[in-house]
């Protein structure tokens, strides 16, 4: 009986195998992250090659990195941004998703197939117009233009996950509070944003981390002004230094830091985000 | 697929809502009504479709209408010019290399990316103790900025990077070289960028519609004496059938529209050997000043994602089908 059904309950030497097998494959995966922390941890007259370990490690790079790519700044920025950008979408996209879920009117329909479409146009097309009418609205180099950029263009996707999240939802919720009483808003706020709650995580989380880690459309508004989001100042602070490639590692580690922390500590519902979120 | 699954199915409830609603609308006939006020229930959509049409729909339009003009970004008044600026694409050898490139890209890291990922998400769907540790890991690259990514690699590939270190170890040193400096290998370095940071994604996703595989079916199978290949084609593979539509869809859309990466790494070098489609638009526009020629060359770069979410689109139905 001893056949391969049992590898399926059981940790049998083809389990141990493919164990060791996985184990390798994500090293290797590993290496640059390896590189990029031993790297960052060098003096710059460090004795070993790429692959060797720090002798002896310092942690001097971190604070040059800090002051002269002027990190905390950006770090700020990013912040500013991505806060405000995610909490419009979140309140914007929920509100609209409320109808366009509801409603079967013609109205209805056409503004969902309308911003739905919009998932896969490539936004390079609307890029040079907009970029002037951000010009001639003077937001360029505020972050204004990048909150207004982001609503927009995150829209469909987050329009999408909720309608698809508040059709599954029975409709008994609401009339009930309007029955009590409630008006539209009150019920949509009260009753019904509440039960989308799962979605909304996976919203918030999917935006973070696409706002947060932009680069295009942040180079082109904001490049050589005070209000840079990380990804430009590291553009920027590495065009500057490049030959100091271990200072540069310590501002790469600084930059994805706050975002990888994020994703450690929230890795399980990061992950289900993700694989769910992208099925909409 | 992506935007059409919403659409179909649950029609019954929303359609009952609007019988009610009409019927208690009657009922109730005056404006102050709970329900009646249901009326103005598009004033919820408004915001969100206003900022959406300014930022999304009206630049497209304008993006697509300006591409027949000489528009420069400046000045306001433009003269049609018809099909000049596309005939000029048609005529720029590095409007093919980018559009070539483009596509390479996109079909490189599609296959590797999804392969990959199903591979890692088939072994971590198994009873190894490191499974959690592995997914975590081989997800982290996706959060990480694709810009940091960039540089990361650019030290790792370059002359005195960890790359030909490792070789050099192995006593290849005669394969050292700089790797984004030599025109045949470039893009494939680039290729292998872009699947390092998004494998994970493929992964998860596949991980996820594994847990729908009924696991009495291939210990079934495997007792009947179907091997692991032959359990995973008849039993796994129809059920994760959405993780690939998806994976692929994600893959294709995304690395069309490669931008990141590559202005870190390479700039689109060297002599245009990576550039992408989003690289050339860039450089024409901002660097060389030619907007209504780099609108024609968005114009096609649209087409292109158009013609490709269609034609996966078109691929998924039909092996749905097959598959029934």
């Amino acid at each position: 009986m001893v056949d391969e059904g049992v590898t399926m309950t059981k940790y049998t030497w083809r389990t141990a195998i493919l164990e060791s097998g996985m184990i390798l494959g994500t090293l290797v995966f590993c290496m640059p992250f390896y590189i990029l922390v031993t790297t960052a941890l060098k003096k710059p007259n460090d004795p070993g090659g790429p692959l060797a370990l720090p002798s002896p490690p310092t942690l001097a790079n971190f604070p040059d990195a800090w002051v002269r790519g002027e990190l905390g700044s950006a770090i700020l920025n990013s912040v500013i941004v991505t806060v405000i950008s995610v909490t419009l979408i979140v309140i914007l996209s929920a509100l609209a998703s409320y109808p366009l879920a509801r409603v079967t009117r013609a109205w209805s329909r056409l503004t969902y197939i309308l911003i739905a479409g919009g998932l896969i146009l490539p936004f390079q097309l609307a890029m040079l117009p907009l970029y002037q009418t951000m010009r001639d609205l003077s937001l360029l180099g505020t972050p204004w233009s990048l909150v207004l950029f982001y609503v927009g263009t995150q829209m469909p996707f987050s329009v999408i996950l909720y309608t698809g999240f508040l059709r599954e939802i029975p409709v008994v919720y609401e009339e009930a509070a309007s029955i009590d009483g409630a008006n539209q808003l009150g019920t949509f706020v009260r009753v019904l944003f509440p039960m989308l709650r799962p979605v909304t995580g996976t919203v918030i989380i999917l935006n973070v981390v696409t706002v947060w880690n932009d680069f295009l459309t942040p180079l082109l508004y904001l490049y050589g002004s005070n209000q840079e989001t990380i990804p430009v100042a590291l553009f920027q602070f590495v065009g500057q230094y490049v030959s100091e490639w271990n200072v540069v590692f310590a501002g790469l580690i600084i930059t994805i830091l706050p975002i990888l922390i994020l994703y450690f500590l929230m890795q399980k519902t990061v992950i289900k985000g993700f694989s769910g979120g992208l099925k909409g | 697929m992506l935007t059409e699954t919403p659409l179909e199915s649950p029609q019954e409830a929303p359609a009952l809502s609007r019988r009610d609603r009409r019927k208690r609308a009657r009922l109730a006939g005056s404006r102050g009504s709970a329900l009646s006020r249901r009326r103005g229930s598009w004033i919820f959509v408004l915001p969100a479709l206003a900022v959406y049409l300014f930022v999304v729909v009206w630049p497209s339009l304008r993006g697509a209408a300006l591409s027949f003009t000489n528009w420069n970004g400046i000045q306001p008044v433009v003269e049609f010019v018809g099909l000049d600026n596309f005939s000029r694409a048609m005529d720029d050898p590095r409007m093919w290399q980018a559009l070539g490139n483009t596509i390479l890209i996109a079909a490189v890291v599609t296959v590797v990316q999804t392969t990959l990922g199903l591979l890692f998400a088939l072994g971590a769907n198994s009873l190894i103790k490191s499974r959690n540790v592995i997914r975590v890991i081989m997800f982290a690259p996706v959060v990480i900025t694709p810009v940091a990514t960039g540089f990361l690699f650019k030290n790792i590939l370059g002359s005195n990077g960890a790359l030909n270190s490792i070789l050099e170890n192995v006593g290849l040193e005669s394969w050292t070289q700089e790797w984004l400096g030599d025109s045949d290998l470039a893009l494939w370095m680039v290729c292998m960028v872009i699947v390092w940071q998004y494998t994970g994604i493929a992964m998860v996703i596949f991980l996820a519609n594994l847990q729908g595989v009924p696991t009495e079916q291939l210990e079934a199978a495997a007792m009947d004496g179907a091997g692991p290949i032959r359990r995973f084609w008849s039993i796994t593979r129809p059920h994760l059938a959405p993780a690939f539509a998806i994976t692929i869809m994600l893959a294709i859309v995304g690395s069309l529209k490669q931008f990141d990466q590559v202005w870190v790494m390479t700039g689109g070098g060297p002599n245009g050997a990576t550039e992408t489609m989003s690289t050339l638009l860039y450089r024409v526009a901002f660097q060389y000043g030619q907007m209504s020629y780099g609108l024609a060359i968005a114009v096609v770069l649209t087409l292109v994602v158009l013609v490709f979410a269609i034609l996966q689109n078109r691929a998924v139905s039909w092996s749905t089908r097959e598959s029934r």
